[in-house]
């Protein structure tokens, strides 16, 4: 009877089932089994899904992150905003500012054992300045690039340019990181397929699952500096064995994870949950970089061509209001009237309108009509899976709404935008009129970096302000090199922003990251995250 | 059971063209049978909620209002409120719109395409071979993952939305009518209408419809709970309607991140979603029971 | 047999229903930063502007041979990022079924059993509601009461049998307890239906008429005949798993198959989605196939035609 039973149950089905779950689990846990957890493994939850691992062909933040993991730098920037030597030994300068004389440090290798030479770094070089901004701007105004002997390049300039550290040791866009010169070989249109570095990570390609794990491990020949670790420079010096990158898209399961102390770090967090972390036992929750908030209006299509029509944003933004909604706690944010950026050495607040006072619904109106504007829908692009973006969006078109605009507010996910920016046709053609992000704060600061201040039309970002105004005076501050001469030109550019309108800003907000109380030595404030220097406390 | 079995006593009542009798009989079977008064009850209470949504909600669904943002439900928000200030109980009774239009709206699509292509898949051999093969096809794809595919790639709003939701239920519907077809064309009193020379739409009119009306209903019922539910599946994901309008999977879908901190925005909604597709249910449950002779002979 | 024209209308329904997709994947690929002229390069790169009926007939050819393309973003095989995935999603597909199953059918004979009580009524109403509620409002209420305030069993992630027994198990326990619910729930109620049916049946009640015990008649017989309409239920169920599965790895952070579903949707990463939709369908076609195949062992007068 009871073989009956199990019979019509289905067991020897299931039975088989089960076999076969436990041998397809024994055959594929076996290639790809996770290591067991151990406490010289730093777990880390980051922000986005690691795709793509050529830190020269894609500008993705996480990419950049990967490429500070397993590659090293000429130089990096400190606290200070100074570049810092860091493959580099030091440099010398000609006379007449036009030749650089780079040399490189002992000890530096790459991860299969070979030495790292100038050919390298010239290779690297090379294929970096076809890609970064900074970069072809240096690749402009340079002669030659060459390797005098294994350990020393040279660099000579047709023109002298203050720059070239900064170039060398530049964060973000695409950072210089320096490759075996046979990987840098391959074109900048293609991506890299050994990831060969010569960091104090290396990368376990075997056990890499896109989507959920990025796993790395300690390159146990690099030579650190003696220099403290001060932001991006000094001793990147690895305390951990094995470094897990864990990708988690449900900040609510990460939340619980964390606080459950199933990972260490959680490298951004939405703010209401910073602050519904702060005081919770066992997490430490810190500010992040500082970012600019950009609401950018697309000057080649009506009615934002006209520049009342923009005029019209900085009377319906109100900072304040804008960033309650996107951001909430105000620890977390901060008002700031300034393109470039506050706390920054340009803040100032020459030619403010609106933007930081109460809305001015009826003058904003009356710009609009001013305008010419048709009544036709405004399209507003939503990004709705990024929160603080979403609510910008909103708001934006509530606002418009007041002034008597008819609004289209389009919702869809951030990769789905990204690609709707590139439009430059009308609106019936695909086209869109607004768009709402924000850049990083550092990049903000200076009129060379903050590509969202740039009004040079066609070459512009996305949304295509055409000024010409803008960009002498973004050509004024790059040549000169007084300081208070500078300053006057970055006011005067800011007074220009506010009548052109590049983009509305709706001010500076921190973001936020937490870790276990256990951890120490995580870098504040660095605009892409590093895990040097990092601790656990016993 | 000394008599005809009811159930046939209903067929051939049916066929006798009198549809409007079924009705009344069905409606007052239903409101005897308790589960179903209780489904029923339930469910038209949520849909006047939603149908009296402007009237109940005192505050407006789309005002942000960053000063109140994540606040408890209170007095002055029975709901509470979302991230960005606006007022859940507003947003969930105007969700409760979109939601139940969804809903509605689907069950007619598919029942209505799935009875077309039935009776031509039940009527028709050659078409049937191919109709079949192209519904089994469908029936291949899990139905989640073909509304996500399609309501992803072919861009959001309700419309798509909607259709997203069908297409993989309609082959459900198809079955189910051609199943009625193909037994009631073997039945005497057909053959021996069609012999006597009546033209095959009077057939379809007095004999196949009436007969598939009733299955027909039951499947419907159950469609709109299920697209209910995938609603709030393909917004929790990203993929279903934009969140500007709320209905209650993009409510919740926006408060996925805030779980842990405002609660009330998942499971208020959850709750109403809950509700809906179990009066629903229920519903579905209680008319099938009533339809189906075989299973009014249980024990 | 029937199985490859199936395959073929699912081959031109996935195949298709990309292809009128308007977002164009290359400026995602470039990152923020880039310019428009650098989005243009990527698209020539991955050569998104051949014909349609040219792609076609070369994705055809292509994955028959085993090649189911490169995905947009990661640039690996799609068969190998699902290869690699595969693990956690058929653990997680199994347990569930083993869970289900265990609790759905007890349940349902004791509700035909028991036909017409208040257990009953309470035990279907609890069915009813499982298919009711949505999967992710139970992953949550897991999550919070089991996982983080009580910590018994792991808020997320997977872990592989190779990593012990027990993590295996628990890491497992809650999901399948959050995807089961509404399969359970389905086969709790046909499993009453189908044993009400069979106990309505003459020989059944001659049996009870000869004095046979309860239990035997509802195990050794009734459960017997009704065993088809259940097995047929877990079979077609399974298409509420394969979705299921979706929002479950979703919330618990597995990655399985699922997560790659939704990831690559949201990048409209589009040979990716072929490959999972194809691999899912393929899936359930052979579970309804091996379902066929144990009807002819639960009953050897079924004959099936095709």
């Amino acid at each position: 009877m009871s073989g009956r039973i199990s019979s019509v149950l289905g067991t020897p089905a299931r039975r088989l089932g089960a076999a076969s779950a436990l041998a397809i689990a024994a055959a594929l846990g076996l290639q790809n089994a996770p290591v067991l957890a151990q406490d010289d493994t730093l777990r880390v939850v980051i922000h986005a899904d690691l795709r793509n691992l050529d830190p020269i062909w894609t500008t993705a933040g996480i990419t950049l992150a990967h490429g500070y993991m397993i590659y090293d730098k000429l130089y990096e920037f400190d606290s200070a905003g100074v570049p810092q030597p860091q493959m580099a030994d030091g440099h010398t300068v000609s006379e007449d500012g036009l030749v650089w004389t780079i040399t490189l440090r002992d000890g530096l290798m790459f991860h299969d054992g070979d030495p790292v030479t100038a050919e390298d770094v010239v290779a690297s070089l090379e294929r970096w300045w076809q890609r970064d901004g900074m970069g072809q701007t240096l690749a402009g105004v340079t002669e030659s690039l060459e390797a005098v002997d294994a350990s020393t390049v040279r660099i000579t300039l047709s023109e002298p340019f203050g720059l070239v550290l900064d170039a060398l040791a530049g964060i973000r866009g695409n950072p210089p990181f320096i490759m075996p010169a046979d990987v840098a070989a391959t074109p900048a249109d293609e991506q890299i397929t050994d990831y060969t570095g010569s960091g104090p990570y290396v990368f376990l390609a075997d056990a890499w699952e896109p989507g959920s794990t990025v796993v790395y491990e300690r390159f146990a020949d690099y030579v650190p500096r003696d220099e403290p670790a001060d932001f991006m420079s000094g001793g990147k010096v690895v305390n951990f064995d094995r470094v897990e990158w864990v990708y988690i898209p449900d900040s609510t399961t990460t939340m619980a994870s964390l606080m459950a102390g199933e990972v260490d770090i959680w490298e951004l967090v939405p703010p209401d949950l910073a602050v519904a972390m702060e005081g919770s036992p066992g997490i430490v929750v810190e500010r992040g970089a500082y970012s600019h908030g950009v609401i950018r209006p697309n000057h080649l299509i009506p009615p934002f061509d006209q520049p009342e029509a923009r005029q019209t944003l900085l009377h319906l933004v109100d900072q304040s209001d804008v960033l309650a909604a996107a951001i909430g706690d105000e620890a977390l944010w901060q008002e700031c009237a300034a393109y470039l950026t506050c706390g920054g050495p340009y803040e100032s607040e020459a030619g403010v309108v609106g933007v930081v006072a109460e809305p001015d619904i009826e003058r904003a109106a009356e710009l609009l009509q001013a305008s010419g504007y048709d009544g036709s829908p405004i399209v507003i692009l939503d990004p709705t899976d990024l929160p603080d973006l979403h609510a910008v969006a909103l708001y934006v078109g509530q606002q418009l709404r007041a002034a008597g605009a008819t609004v289209d507010v389009q919702a869809m996910d951030w990769s789905t935008l990204t690609s709707r920016r590139t439009s430059t046709a009308p609106v019936d053609e695909g086209g869109w009129n607004i768009l709402v992000t924000y850049t990083g704060g550092l990049e903000a600061a200076s009129p060379l970096t903050n590509i969202t201040l740039a009004a040079n039309c066609e070459n512009a970002w996305f949304g295509w302000p055409c000024d010409q105004e803008i960009e002498d005076l973004r050509t004024a501050w790059r040549t000169e090199s007084d300081v208070e001469a500078r300053r006057e030109i970055a006011e005067a550019l800011q007074v220009r922003a506010y009548e052109v309108v590049p983009y509305v800003p709706y001010g500076q907000f921190f973001t936020s990251r937490a870790h276990r109380d256990d951890i120490t030595g995580y870098i504040p404030g660095t605009p892409i995250s590093v895990y040097w220097n990092v601790d656990r406390v016993e | 059971m000394r008599n005809p079995p009811r159930a046939f006593r209903t067929e051939t009542q049916a066929s006798a063209g009198k549809p409007a009798g079924v009705v009344a009989a069905t409606l007052s079977r239903l409101w005897r049978n308790p589960t179903a008064c209780f489904g029923g009850t339930l469910l038209a209470l949520l849909a006047a909620s939603a149908v009296l949504a402007p009237l109940l909600a005192q505050h407006d669904p789309l005002a942000l209002v960053p000063a109140e943002r994540l606040r408890a439900p209170s007095h002055e928000h029975l709901f509470g409120t979302d991230m960005l200030g606006r007022d859940l109980y507003a947003r969930v009774l105007h969700g409760g719109r979109l939601s139940l239009t969804v809903g509605i709206l689907t069950a007619v699509i598919c029942s209505l395409v799935g009875l077309a292509i039935g009776l031509v898949a039940g009527f028709s051999r050659l078409a049937d071979a191919l109709i079949m093969r192209v519904m089994d096809g469908i029936m291949a794809i899990p139905g989640i993952l073909l509304a996500i595919a399609l309501a992803t790639i072919v861009g959001g709003g309700v419309s798509t939305i909607v259709l997203a939701i069908a297409v993989p239920e309609v082959p459900v519907v198809v079955r189910v009518v051609r199943g009625v077809v193909l037994t009631l064309r073997e039945q005497t009193y057909v053959e021996a209408a069609r012999s006597l020379g009546t033209r095959p739409g009077r057939i379809l009119l007095r004999h196949i419809l009436p007969n598939s009306l009733a299955p027909l209903i039951v499947q419907a019922t159950y469609i709109c709970g299920l697209a209910i539910l995938i609603e709030a599946y393909l917004s929790f994901l990203g993929a279903g309607i934009p969140p500007e309008f709320p209905s209650w999977g993009n409510i919740m879908a926006e408060g996925r991140g805030f779980v842990l901190i405002a609660e009330w925005i998942i499971l208020i909604p959850g709750a109403f979603v809950a509700a809906t597709v179990l009066s629903l249910n229920l519903l579905g449950d209680a008319l099938r029971d009533m339809l189906d002779p075989r299973t009014r002979r249980a024990l | 047999m029937a199985t490859i024209p199936v395959m073929g209308v699912v081959a031109i329904i996935v195949f298709g229903l990309i292809h009128i997709s308007p977002t164009d994947p290359a400026a995602v690929i470039a990152g923020d930063y880039a310019t428009p002229a650098h989005v243009e390069e990527i698209r020539q790169q991955l050569q998104l502007d051949r014909p349609i009926h040219e792609q076609f007939l070369t994705w055809v050819g292509h994955v028959l041979s085993g090649d189911l393309g490169d995905s947009i973003f990661s640039e690996r095989p799609v068969l190998q990022l699902i290869l690699a995935r595969l693990e956690p999603t058929v653990s997680l597909a199994l347990m569930t079924i083993l869970v289900a199953v265990v609790i759905a059918v007890p349940i349902g004979v004791v509700a035909a059993w028991q036909a017409r009580t208040v257990l009953d009524r309470a035990l279907m109403l609890l069915a009813t509601l499982g298919i009711s509620v949505p999967a992710f409002w139970i992953g949550y209420l897991l999550i919070f009461s089991v996982a983080l305030d009580l910590g018994w069993l792991p808020v997320q992630g997977y872990a592989s049998l190779s990593e012990g027994l027990w993590p295996f198990l628990s890491h497992l326990i809650l999901p399948s307890i959050t995807l089961g619910t509404a399969y359970a729930a389905l086969i709790a109620r046909i499993t009453r239906a189908s044993m009400l049916e069979v106990m309505g049946q003459d020989y059944i009640r001659t049996a009870r008429a000869k004095g046979l015990p309860m239990r035997k008649v509802l195990i050794g017989h009734a459960l017997r005949a009704a065993a088809i309409p259940i097995v047929t239920v877990i079979g077609l169920g399974f298409a509420l798993l394969i979705g299921g599965v979706v929002i479950t790895e979703s919330v618990f952070a597995i990655p399985g198959i699922g997560r790659l579903t939704v990831d690559s949707i949201q990048r409209k990463d589009i040979p990716v989605i072929q490959g999972v939709l194809l691999v899912f369908s393929a899936v359930y076609v052979v579970v309804n196939l091996l379902v066929d195949l144990l009807y002819t062992l639960l009953d050897p007068r079924i004959r099936y035609a095709g």
